[in-house]
């Protein structure tokens, strides 16, 4: 038996912040019409438009833009003149050698790596933990729930050492050491991801999971085929923040991948700035740039929300 | 088929779903029968990974602080490693060094982006823009927010900030080089990675903000700076409060700016609780103190705990009131 339903995609409904960021009817803030037509208020707008603008061009975009000059420039013209706007000549020799010679190449294929085992397999618990919890319902669920509440509670400082232990010399199996399952599978023990996917279900309506029921999908076929399809949005967000966190994670990569070779381009860039000439140095952290702010780019709105969402979660 | 027979199928379906008269298979069978051990395999992926990884090195966390081990040996020891921890001399340094970065983080960083955000929710045109580029610096990752502001800091006349200070006509500054100046260094960079965050939060609090607020106080004459004030800010009162312990907890386990940009220097000016920790633990030539980073770390988030504790309730009496 198919099911064929067509079902409108539920919107994500957590608090009145998130759908007003959705929405751009919002009538009016701080500020009248009455106000906004006074003169000293219109002036008063306009200054704080330029400073604002100003001020995140050079905060916001200008590191970012100085970083993808000096990349391209020789270490001569970044010592001397760092804020040059135009370099004296352009340097693309940079890239290429800290591709080929520093072997960045090789350390941003670990990252993509890296990234995509946490992201598969911190989707796969979010979304299994939360149709437990919200969805299915056991006996056992406000226990588990609670339990996975508590260790939001837990700085992440305390787990720091026992991790490490856990992760390097296991009560059985293998050490984890220079495996990336050691960095996917403890990443993946995050409660706050669990909680807004569940979150997300609690609002999917009760009807359509007793509909299917009715129409005989069994538990795995209404987790792939109804609660899966509906929640498309926070899956995005989810996936978002999994990846970010991955490509922006140092301390734990570093702790479990000893190994250079395994090592993700992130945990290796001190190393290689205190081994490289600085054009190439730059060069190297130019590329380790480039992922997350193609993805940002891409993902902007998500991106945005998702972080908009992470306060109403916490507040 | 009769419409009266798909009825009849489908109540007979769902006959054993609903609780009747029918009494409860209570054997593993029933359990297994009505979906249980599907439902508990859905739910293992989940309780093995917070077992493993969570759970246990929680508990373990405790046991260790009490134990000596090399990873093979383990030897009950008392409250020696608290001793041991409470009498290093660079403690006292460490988390007063933490208290001040957590002080100057504060100022510098907390009050900034209520601002930027109440500002940017005036801004009808390019709003994505504006947070797009606020929003930023928080997408770099920090190992290269780092080692780029690590060489923003060069103490050299051609340094960039330098350069800047020049332009202002302000004689170079050593930056993260001098005692005084590292840890203010440290608390602007961690400012410039972590703002954009704040500012998205404050963002979605304010559009919360019910507009019929707004106009009540307009029929009541209030000025700008009066709606802001009296309407704004203590709409946003909850987020801020929760925003702020959030910041004291992160700021508390300040671990990857001085780890890179100083090393803990210079004079140990930037030695931090957390670095400590590392130190103990993974920085040791004659092997990891682990019950000495594990004391230190249950220490901190006792710390935290109290902290957090006691800050809630207090709120509670002011949010309350």
């Amino acid at each position: 038996m198919s099911i064929t339903i067509k079902l409108p995609r539920p919107r994500l409904r957590t608090r009145r912040s998130l759908d007003a960021t959705t929405e751009p009817d919002v009538e009016r803030g701080i500020l009248s019409p009455h106000d906004r037509r006074r003169t000293p208020v219109r002036v008063g707008q306009v200054i704080s438009h330029i400073v604002l603008m100003g001020g995140l061009l050079v905060v916001g975009l200008g590191p970012l833009l100085w970083l993808a000059k000096s990349a391209i420039s020789t270490t001569q013209d970044t010592i001397q003149y760092p804020l040059q706007f135009w370099p004296s000549g352009i340097d693309w020799a940079n890239l290429e050698q800290a591709w080929v010679d520093v072997e960045v190449g090789k350390y941003f294929f670990n990252t993509i790596a890296l990234a995509l085992g946490q992201w598969v397999i911190g989707l796969v618990i979010a979304t299994t933990g939360a149709y437990v919890l919200s969805i299915l319902r056991p006996a056992y669920a406000r226990v588990l729930q609670g339990a996975i509440l508590a260790t939001l509670f837990v700085p992440s400082v305390v787990l720091l050492v026992p991790l490490f232990i856990t992760v390097a010399r296991p009560a059985f199996g293998p050490s984890l050491l220079n495996n990336y399952l050691g960095v996917w599978l403890p990443t993946a023990a995050n409660a706050f991801n669990i909680l807004i996917v569940k979150r997300f279900f609690d609002s999917l309506p009760q009807e359509v999971f007793e509909a299917a029921r009715t129409d005989g999908a069994g538990t795995v076929r209404m987790f792939w085929s109804i609660v899966l399809p509906m929640s498309r949005p926070i899956l995005g967000v989810v996936s978002v923040f999994i990846v970010i966190a991955s490509l922006k994670d140092y301390l734990w990569p570093k702790l479990v991948l000893t190994v250079p070779d395994v090592q993700p381009l992130g945990v290796r860039l001190p190393n290689i700035q205190s081994q490289t000439e600085l054009d190439v140095t730059l060069a190297a952290l130019a590329i380790a740039t480039i992922i997350p702010v193609v993805l940002f780019l891409a993902f902007q709105r998500l991106i945005l929300r998702g972080a908009g969402l992470g306060g109403a979660v916490k507040g | 088929m009769t419409v009266l027979d798909e009825r009849r199928a489908v109540e007979q379906r769902l006959r054993p779903r609903q609780t009747g008269p029918r009494r409860r298979d209570r054997s593993i069978r029933g359990w297994v029968r009505r979906g249980g051990l599907v439902t508990l395999l859905f739910a293992l992926p989940m309780i093995l990974v917070f077992t493993v990884y969570s759970w246990w090195p929680i508990l373990q966390s405790i046991w260790m602080s009490f134990q000596k081990t090399n990873l093979i040996t383990y030897q009950f020891v008392g409250l020696d490693n608290f001793v041991n921890v409470l009498s290093d001399p660079l403690l006292g340094r460490a988390v007063v060094n933490t208290l001040y970065f957590a002080l100057l983080a504060l100022v510098f960083g907390f009050p900034l982006p209520i601002l930027m955000a109440v500002l940017m929710s005036e801004v009808k045109r390019m709003k994505g823009l504006y947070s797009a580029l606020a929003y930023l610096p928080v997408i770099v990752p920090p190992v290269v927010a780092v080692l780029l502001w690590k060489f923003f800091y060069s103490a050299s006349p051609t340094g960039v900030f330098n350069t800047i200070l020049g332009v202002l006509g302000i004689p170079p500054q050593p930056w993260i080089q001098d005692a005084t100046q590292a840890m203010p260094s440290l608390v602007l960079e961690a400012t410039w990675a972590a703002a954009g965050g704040s500012i998205i939060i404050y963002l979605a609090a304010l559009l919360a903000v019910p507009p019929e607020l707004y106009d009540a106080a307009e029929v009541d004459g209030a000025s700008i700076w009066r709606k802001i004030w009296h309407v704004t800010l203590p709409q946003l009162r909850g987020v801020i409060f929760v925003m702020l312990i959030l910041q004291v907890i992160a700021t508390a386990q300040v671990f990857l700016e001085p780890y890179l940009f100083t090393g803990g220097g210079p004079n140990n000016a930037t030695v931090t609780v957390l670095l400590l920790i590392y130190r103990y633990a993974f920085e040791n030539s004659l092997g990891g103190k682990y019950g000495e980073a594990t004391a230190l770390s249950v220490m901190l988030a006792l710390f935290l705990a109290a902290a957090s504790f006691l800050y809630f309730k207090a709120t509670e009496k002011w949010s309350t009131d």
